[in-house]
């Protein structure tokens, strides 16, 4: 009796979750579907669901009318240079307050997360002066230079909550068995923690994919990533859902193959402390 | 050579003072157990010799060099932890080898000495597994075989053995006194544990609240403790004391005696109680006795005895083994 409760509660769970992963699923597969329709066919009330007539023609389209391979390219740049430069910069910070906290650490850490509070709008007229002053509109280096910048506070987070749970004695061993401070970050510090790091830069990879506040603004061509490229699809002459749609299908593609490949590390990064 | 002496070493955090001031001398080859009650300093000690905590003032010399402001690396001195402290990441051999990486040590001494050390340890089939594939005890010799291929001027073991069971324990400890025989080398022990400080100690430093109490060999802290907390801290089970008219009649604010200098029998100056229970442990008997007047008396008989609760005992302090000491606490001497 109680094992089939217990059953029928799993099934009903079971159920229930998967409804809501469709729920979150469906923009995105409603997304990949339009992309295959006509524009006609995209506008057409009451929508058709799986029946209509399938049809390449919009990547086709959107392949002629812009470079793809461009923009996926800036993209790629823009992500991994910020992650990797985020990196460089937040394994040491994450360190320092991890394993040798003052009284002002945890006030630094909150400071440097109350930076993502603040509307990002708030800060788009500085910034666009200051990037136009020293050049660095539509350019590379600006552009990883900006996305580093927003995404370091929670690079420096997700390591700081990996490190803390490294015990210190083990790094206190190394200290004593002669290593430097840098021997001891790349022979035991960093090796214990790859399964955080990697995680840590996957997520911040897939947010700097993302990202499209500034990308929109501070780029037009040269620097201009997958963002950009979706944003040209909705023009002042009116949408066109069906190549806005192929558009995204294209510019999402490869963070989602990337994502799809590399769920178990990303789920057991975005819980890693909250489960012991 | 391995001969470290402190001078007016002190250490605050922030506004705590956890050391107010020490001097010790510790010599070429001693065995010395820092031991107290936890929260003592013992361990800060430790780390401010290790050079894991900075000293606040001071000078802690080894081999006549000052060192309190070099990083533990350069330190020359190798700590077995708590906690073991093993990379996880990294097998047996590699961890015990780490070390010597760190020197740059050429690759086929350090696997001569990884393979000696393994070989001391009984550590030899464990060398290619990790870590987390040992029992508590592996863990323990793999930690302790890391500390001695890098060939230290001095061991230092934070309660090392606090993590494993009671037969374990006993076992581990036999073999870190016989790892100090073979090497010499001075090795520098904490212990919150009185009976691994006796047994195992050359000299025994006796720690309350950041301050040295007494130091010496293990027989003379146990004779002649200087005052009431060495007296009580030192020896299995606790010295009694006793306050009020018998201590009077000694001429103390306190007197102190051992369980095993309390005898069972009748004399003119025998003072007569109750037994509240007895712990047999088979070679002895401890019986709790209920003295008015004095309180309550631990008794140590040897062999077996049968002692029934509630049952009237009589029992002869030995006047040649009282402990006596004055109102601030301290020993006093005839």
């Amino acid at each position: 009796m109680a094992r089939q409760r217990s059953m029928r509660r799993r099934v009903t769970i079971t159920a229930l979750a998967w409804l809501a992963g469709f729920i979150v699923f469906f923009p995105i597969l409603w997304m990949i579907l339009t992309s295959f329709k006509t524009e006609l066919e995209a506008f057409s009330t009451p929508p058709s669901f799986l029946f209509f007539d399938w049809t390449l023609e919009n990547y086709g389209i959107v392949q002629e009318r812009s470079n793809y391979l461009r923009y996926a390219m800036n993209s790629v740049i823009i992500a991994f240079g910020s992650t990797l430069l985020a990196l460089l910069i937040a394994v040491p910070a994450a360190w320092a307050m991890a394993f040798a906290p003052t009284k002002r650490t945890k006030d630094l850490l909150l400071w440097m997360l109350s930076t993502k509070m603040m509307p990002a709008v708030g800060a788009l007229i500085p910034i666009y002066l200051l990037f136009r002053d020293s050049g660095l509109l539509d350019s590379h280096v600006g552009m990883v230079g900006i996305l580093l910048l927003i995404n370091l506070p929670i690079v420096i987070w997700m390591l700081f909550t990996y490190f803390k749970e490294i015990p210190g004695e083990i790094l206190e061993a190394a200290r004593m068995d002669g290593a430097t401070l840098w021997r001891e970050i790349v022979y035991v510090l960093a090796p214990m923690a790859v399964p955080g790091i990697a995680s840590t830069l996957l997520l911040n990879v897939i947010l700097a994919w993302n990202e499209s506040f500034w990308t929109l603004n501070l780029t037009t061509s040269k620097a201009a990533p997958l963002t950009a490229f979706i944003a040209s699809y909705s023009s002042p002459e009116g949408l066109f859902w069906a190549k806005l749609s192929a558009a995204s299908t294209m510019a999402i593609a490869p963070i989602l193959i990337l994502g799809w490949f590399s769920q178990r590390q990303l789920v057991r990064g975005l819980t890693f402390g909250a489960v012991k | 050579m391995g001969e470290i002496i402190l001078r007016n070493v002190t250490k605050s955090f922030g506004d705590v003072t956890v050391i107010p001031s020490i001097d010790l001398d510790i010599g070429d080859g001693e065995f010395v157990v820092f031991v107290g009650p936890s929260g003592c300093g013992k361990s800060t000690l430790l780390r401010l010799i290790a050079g894991l905590e900075d000293t606040t003032g001071g000078e802690i010399r080894i081999d006549g060099l000052d060192v309190a402001h070099t990083p533990p690396s350069k330190r020359g001195l190798s700590m077995v932890f708590q906690s073991y402290a093993l990379y996880p990441h990294m097998s047996v051999r590699n961890n015990i080898a780490f070390g010597l990486k760190m020197a740059g040590e050429p690759k086929e001494v350090i696997d001569q000495k990884v393979a000696k050390a393994a070989q001391t340890l009984n550590l030899t089939p464990y060398l290619d597994r990790k870590p987390r594939q040992l029992s508590g005890g592996q863990r323990q010799r793999v930690a302790i075989g890391r500390a001695i291929v890098r060939e230290p001027k001095a061991f230092l073991f934070d309660e090392p053995l606090s993590n494993l069971d009671a037969a374990l324990r006993v076992q581990m400890r036999l073999e870190i006194m016989q790892l100090h025989q073979s090497l010499s080398t001075t090795m520098i022990y904490v212990t919150h544990d009185q009976v691994e400080a006796m047994t195992m100690a050359d000299k025994i430093v006796v720690l309350n609240a950041g301050r040295v109490e007494q130091v010496g060999s293990p027989v003379d802290l146990y004779n002649h403790p200087v005052n009431l907390f060495v007296a009580g801290f030192i020896g299995s089970p606790k010295m009694n004391f006793i306050t009020g008219k018998l201590a009077d009649r000694y001429r103390a604010k306190t007197v102190g005696i051992r369980p095993e200098h309390v005898k069972l029998g009748d004399s003119a100056d025998a003072v007569k109680g109750t037994v509240r229970l007895a712990e047999h442990l088979g070679s002895d008997t401890f019986i709790h006795v209920d003295v008015p007047d004095v309180g309550s008396l631990n008794v140590r008989v040897p062999g077996q005895h049968d002692a029934q609760p509630n049952s009237p005992i009589s029992l002869v302090l030995d006047p040649a083994k009282l402990h006596r000491f004055d109102d601030s606490g301290l020993s006093i001497r005839t």
